[in-house]
């Protein structure tokens, strides 16, 4: 019998694998993985520095530890280079692999912008293990950190990394942080919050360039200033990666297409994590990840279930301003409702009948993330 | 009483605090939570959730 192969380690392919073992633990079962297969918390990533972790320390389990953990062939280091559907099988390079069934759980990939410069290829971006590495490397002995990007992933390492005794300089084209989650007064609470705590902001403008300057970079904003860093970091957004299923004739659009079963438009073909799309929603986040690990895993061991979504408010780990966020359903109709103080924003989502539809803590507020999430409609019903 | 973090997403269970707002009272063991439990912050299972043992 072919197995059931896996693309990807991280916490989406991992998490079927494991939730898998729990309801079958004899179909054979192969996960390949571009990366070092390490068994680790991507989310954790952007805190290490508080948490005093150095990279080495991060990952829970070794690839063979996790071969031997959920009973399965782990492949680190192999990329596949093709998925021929129709035929059941993939390709890392001239190598064939034949499945039952295939789970891409491929994840995404930072945005980089188009800079200029004769630095700009020395722009750094997290979303691995292997990349954070490197970014340790290389603010180990340095003192300042440009930013670029004020989404979540930019405000948590602002905050990792000023607390941490880094100089950091946070660029973004929005008016303020975390501009697609917060409204306006949860945004100017955690930007004065944040740059108490020493981070520099630039808002409503983006970055023309980074060039070289003697041993550190300087980085051109379009509104003509320059500021000054060691190193830079990129961190305007994720976009799943679809060039595998793209090739393979799957169906995409921001995401790999699946259904609620989290089929592609493939045959015996599942996607789920950063890297796929259910009913045009695309959530990078660890909660939809779990929900769907369990779904796929009863699917895959024999017992097709569909995938539902709760609310899955999502925190922002910014210590100097807790941050949780539950957006409202895109184009869902209503106001915020805002009520403040001066350490404490509750920004609710309503609707014209008081419904609670997304909410927006930031400070002591983040005491109501439990009461407030059972109110709200679920995500995927 | 003991605490207990979340591998993944750092969540820390308070054995002396509970979760009150979850229906687990103040004081509530660890080993005496339902194994259907879930992190509430991201949703790692209780069974695999490798919690680590921070104070004694």
């Amino acid at each position: 019998m072919h197995p059931i192969a896996i693309i990807g380690s991280g916490l989406a392919g991992y998490n079927v694998a494991k939730e898998l073992r729990k309801l079958d633990k004899e179909t054979p079962l192969t996960v390949i993985t571009a990366d070092g297969g390490q068994f680790y918390s991507k989310p954790m990533l952007s805190n290490a520095l508080a948490s005093h972790k150095l990279p080495e320390a991060i990952p829970l389990n070794s690839a063979e530890q996790m071969a031997a953990q959920i009973n399965a062939t782990v492949r680190p280091h192999a990329r596949v280079t093709a998925i021929e559907a129709d035929r059941h099988r993939i390709r890392i390079g001239n190598e064939i692999i034949s499945y039952s069934k295939l789970v891409l759980a491929l994840g995404a990939d930072q945005i980089r912008i188009p800079l200029a410069g004769d630095a700009a290829d020395a722009v750094l971006s997290v979303n691995s293990l292997d990349d954070y590495a490197r970014f340790r490397a290389a603010i180990k002995d340095r003192k300042s950190v440009v930013i670029i990007g004020a989404g979540l992933i930019g405000c948590e390492f602002a905050n990792d990394l000023s607390a941490a005794g880094y100089k950091v300089d946070v660029i973004d084209i929005a008016d303020q942080p975390l501009p697609r989650l917060l409204p306006p007064a949860g945004g100017a609470l955690l930007k004065a919050k944040l740059a108490a705590l020493g981070v520099t902001w630039h808002f409503g403008t983006g970055v023309q360039a980074v060039d070289k300057a003697g041993d550190r970079l300087q980085v051109t904003l379009a509104n003509g200033r320059t500021v000054a860093a060691d190193v830079v970091l990129s961190a305007v957004g994720l976009r799943p990666k679809l060039e595998l299923a793209h090739a393979a004739g799957l169906k995409t659009r921001r995401g790999i297409v699946v259904d609620r079963h989290l089929e592609t438009s493939a045959q015996d073909v599942y996607a789920l994590g950063d890297c796929a799309e259910i009913e045009g929603l695309v959530l990078p986040f660890v909660m939809p990840i779990m929900h769907a690990a369990r779904a796929l895993a009863a699917t895959l061991a024999g017992k097709p279930t569909a995938v539902s979504y709760p609310a899955m408010p999502v925190l922002v780990k910014t210590p100097a301003c807790p941050t949780i966020v539950a957006p409202p359903a895109s184009g869902a109709a209503g106001e915020w409702r805002v009520e403040q103080n001066a350490d404490s924003v509750k920004s609710l989502f309503v609707d014209a009948a008081g419904k609670l539809l997304g909410f927006a803590l930031n400070g002591t507020a983040t005491a109501e993330r439990a009461k407030l999430a059972q109110q709200l409609p679920p995500v995927l019903d | 009483m003991r605490k207990w973090e979340c591998i993944v997403c750092g969540f820390i269970y308070d054995e002396a605090k509970g979760l009150p707002e979850e229906g687990i009272a103040a004081g509530t063991r660890w080993e005496d939570i339902p194994e259907n439990w879930a992190c509430p912050e991201c949703g790692i299972a209780k069974v695999d959730f490798e919690m680590v043992l921070m104070a004694a």
